[in-house]
């Protein structure tokens, strides 16, 4: 009964922080459709979910995004392994310099992406959406792989197995809590990318995203955004369901030895050089804004940067002040979230309140950043909840968007601890906070590190709930990159261009010095 | 033992410090709330808004006011935004509207009358009917199909387009590229350009135009900055929808012409509007920002700082735009009421034809 309500505490937090600041804002904008004129009257809801429109725009988001997983994982697990299990020169920079395309002004991806691709449509735009996830698979996976017991794909290997066998049949399935997590979390960011689609593939192709969004600020028809939004939370909430039961271990007991990444060897090569391809994916739309920031003129100059002066430098520490917020809030509701959903249920119930609140930490990357805006607006100006001018609201809405990624990081990592060694701990005297502290916490460091590298980046590069919420007059770098890039004269293109150069460095310098903080015991048990 | 205590220092010199920095960020961001409620004015706007900062400096300290800026949105976001929070408004005045959003607030009443002192000349922008009560005019401009002046002349002497029509022609096959409607305000502009010179046609007009592979973007930067062969990107379309003032961006390093003209038979009037939100805390504050907003002074500071032409007749203009930066003398215009009744569906129809 004590543990019980000790978890029932540890919840208690992230449950207010979820329902004061997501269900409250959805629920009121649902309201708004469901209840048009105080009456509940869901016939214009049904009638939107009836038209060939609706039809159309979800079928192509769940095909694109699919898609769009698919390549991610592809293209992910290959450097997931390189840049996690070997050692070589540069991984930590690459590893590093791999989250950059999370925080790019998508306009900017757009123009090197055309000069890629010589085509608009499907395939530019599930490149595109690949580029921008790819980080996710790179990270949560290779934080799972890096924490794997190397011993059991050794005795496979000497009991004769091939490589491809060992990987198939050892390797693989201890890696799917980790893959399925960073799936479920791309497929997400992918159908409700906001920027990408349209940017890519112009406006032939609406996702149900980009349609709430034009439901929403241009005709107001609140019943049929809501009706979209309900398709949203119920399709998200399928897929979690799916992911919950494909992600599920029977028995993740099992004893880890951490392996100290090796010297690559000849039967690395394809992985290598997968990754090497992927590198120059990234690269190339990185490399060709650098080039276009330092150009002015036809002239080589920074000319760009001094013209930005201090603009750039007062947004980009309002950016990473509101970014450290983020991450700091997130890291803790992401951390007590994993802890209460990891822990071993004693009976049915358990496991299954266990399984709905994972899945209710999920929902806010599924639903419309606009509604959740406007939502704000119409639920949060009374008091006691008089919060929608609180200069809170930035960060925590961005702590919300980050906090599925802290999940899914820190919870396959923390469910595979076997639970006999927290046992053992807590027999040997050790008090609940030391158990984590010698048990959990050594395991679980480097996907914290990881997590919080997450929640940083998506907080630097976050635009689409920012821009919705009240801002006072200190814009953060990417709202300035879009007023930038808004307006017509090569000067502000150009600083435009400086201006995510300096974004996307800064976000490669923190995540270089994320990499390096380190517990020292790691492994030393 | 040793190892568990370094852990334990190691943690907490990462949290502290970010912690500490965190709080300090979130008291730096509170001051504004400090200030009594009577001594600040709220102004709610869209993204795009700017004002230099002297210009707001020298507004609290002739009004008194503590002048709060919520930029946030577009502007049908804008003017959506305020509907849904009409009974409990987030500010006291409102720019930003503009005259494709002005009856949709004009009829949920999400404003109160004002009688504040317009510039001069400012009048001629009125709304029709008691429209004018409600909002005054600050700036102007207008959306025009721009072409790639340079590109023309060296394409073996292929002329220009001029009219609205001519972009429907062969020689200009995959020439253009435009904002859509219902994702951009230009792009909304030039839909109603569209239904004021074809009437019940247009339609038929988008399907020609889409038919002579016109490229339709999400918002104006993905058309002029990406595709457009004057735009930062390098594209290879010639020509695109922007507006009668960008010309005066792209003027050559000579400083004698620019390489972008604006045709000005295929232009749509938008003017911006101010006004007092109803239900504002404080009336007196909004009616002197707005009148603020009207002084020659801040007049001749929105071209450089929002890209658009002030109301006001006698303020003059940056010296690239007087030069570069002409204007129709005959726009194309639709009533605003006639907007506001047939919004929804014209944009439903529109974005039919293009994702067919």
């Amino acid at each position: 009964m004590r543990r019980l309500l000790t978890l029932a505490g540890l919840a208690l937090l992230p449950v207010l922080v979820l329902g004061v600041f997501f269900v409250l804002p959805v629920g009121g904008m649902l309201g708004q459709g469901l209840w048009p004129d105080g009456r509940f009257d869901p016939g214009s809801v049904l009638e939107v979910l009836g038209r060939d429109r609706t039809h159309r725009v979800v079928w192509f988001t769940v095909w694109s995004a699919g898609l769009a997983t698919v390549a991610s994982v592809l293209l992910g697990m290959p450097a997931a392994y390189a840049l996690h299990r070997l050692d070589f020169p540069g991984r930590r920079a690459i590893r590093a310099a791999l989250l950059v395309p999370f925080v790019l002004p998508t306009v900017v991806v757009g123009v090197a992406f055309r000069q890629l691709f010589d085509a608009t449509g499907a395939v530019p735009i599930i490149a595109g959406l690949a580029f921008f996830n790819v980080a996710v698979v790179i990270r949560a996976v290779g934080a799972s792989w890096e924490s794997l017991d190397a011993r059991p794909a050794e005795a496979a290997a000497a009991l004769g197995a091939s490589p491809r066998q060992v990987f198939v049949t050892v390797t693989l399935p201890a890696l799917r809590p980790a893959i399925v997590s960073a799936a479920s979390v791309v497929f997400l960011f992918c159908a409700t990318s906001f920027g990408v689609v349209l940017t890519l593939g112009g406006l032939r192709y609406s996702s149900v995203e980009t349609e709430i969004y034009y439901l929403t600020t241009q005709l107001l028809d609140l019943p049929a955004a809501a009706a979209l939004s309900i398709v949203q939370l119920v399709a998200i909430t399928a897929l979690l369901a799916i992911a919950a039961r494909l992600r599920a271990v029977p028995d993740a007991g099992l004893a880890r030895q951490v392996t100290r990444p090796r010297r690559p060897r000849i039967e690395d090569a394809p992985q290598l050089a997968a990754t090497a391809v992927l590198l120059l994916l990234v690269a190339a739309p990185v490399s060709a804004l650098v080039v276009g920031s330092l150009r002015v003129d036809d002239a080589w100059s920074l000319g760009h940067y001094r013209d930005l002066g201090h603009t750039a430098t007062d947004a980009l520490v309002t950016s990473l002040r509101t970014a450290v917020d983020a991450t700091w809030m997130s890291l803790l509701l992401g951390g007590l979230v994993s802890l209460v959903v990891t822990r071993r249920s004693r009976t049915r119930t358990e496991r299954r309140a266990r399984g709905i609140l994972d899945a209710l930490f999920m929902l806010p990357l599924g639903v419309s950043a606009v509604t959740l805006g406007f939502g704000f607006l119409i639920t949060l100006d009374q008091p006691p909840l008089d919060l929608r001018d609180s200069p809170l609201l930035v960060p925590i809405a961005q702590a919300l968007v980050a906090l599925p990624l802290v999940v899914r990081t820190l919870a396959p990592v923390l469910s595979s601890i076997d639970d006999r060694q927290r046992q053992a701990a807590a027999s040997l005297g050790a008090g609940p906070l030391r158990v984590l502290a010698t048990v959990d916490l050594p395991v679980v460091w480097k996907p914290l590190l990881a997590a919080a590298g997450f929640a940083f980046a998506v907080s630097l590069g976050e635009f689409g709930a920012t821009s919705f919420l009240a801002r006072d007059e200190h814009p953060t770098l990417p709202v300035v990159i879009f007023q930038l890039i808004g307006r017509p004269g090569a000067d502000n293109y150009g600083m435009a261009l400086a201006a995510s150069v300096v974004l996307a460095a800064t976000t490669a310098l923190v995540m270089l010095a994320v990499e390096r903080l380190r517990v020292p015991s790691v492994g030393a048990f | 033992m040793l190892n568990s205590v370094r852990r334990r220092v190691l943690v907490l010199s990462v949290f502290l410090p970010s912690l500490a920095l965190s709080s300090c960020s979130l008291v730096g961001d509170d001051d504004p709330e400090d200030t009594a409620s009577d001594k600040k004015v709220v102004l709610v706007t869209h993204e795009s808004f700017v004002l230099p900062d002297e210009l707001v400096a020298e507004f609290e300290q002739e009004s008194g006011y503590d002048l709060v800026i919520k930029a946030a949105g577009d502007a049908g976001a804008l003017t959506n935004k305020l509907v849904l929070t009409k009974d409990d408004p987030t500010g006291d005045a409102v720019f930003g509207i503009d005259n494709t959003f002005a009856s949709r607030a004009l009829d949920e009443g999400v404003l109160q009358k004002t009688d504040a002192e317009r510039a001069s000349g400012a009048g001629e922008y009125d709304l029709e009917g008691d429209g004018a009560d409600y909002l005054v005019p600050v700036d102007t401009g207008d959306v025009c199909m721009n072409i790639d002046t340079t590109a023309f002349e060296t394409q073996g002497g292929l002329r220009p387009p001029e009219t609205l029509e001519d972009l429907t022609e062969p020689e200009y096959r995959d020439l253009l590229v435009l904002p859509g409607a219902t994702t951009s305000s230009p792009g909304l502009a030039f839909l109603l350009t569209t239904i004021a010179a074809f009437g019940d046609d247009w339609p038929s007009y988008w399907e020609k135009l889409l038919d002579n592979g016109a490229e339709v973007t999400q918002g104006w930067s993905d058309a002029y900055e990406a595709q457009f062969t004057q735009g930062g990107g390098g594209g290879d379309r010639p020509i695109v929808l922007s507006y009668d003032s960008s010309p005066a961006f792209t003027v050559d390093e000579s400083g004698e012409f620019s390489t972008t003209k604006a045709l000005l038979d295929t232009c749509f009037q938008q003017v911006e509007y101010a006004g007092v939100l109803a239900g504002a805390d404080n009336p007196e504050g909004a009616t002197a920002l707005i009148e603020f907003l009207e002084t020659t002074e801040v007049q001749e500071a929105l071209p450089e700082a929002m890209y658009v032409f002030p109301v006001d007749a006698d303020a003059k203009l940056p010296d690239d735009w007087a030069e570069f930066a002409v204007r129709p003398t005959d726009p194309w215009t639709v009533d605003p009421a006639e907007i506001a009744a047939n919004r929804d569906e014209w944009l439903t129809e529109w974005s039919d034809i293009v994702s067919r």
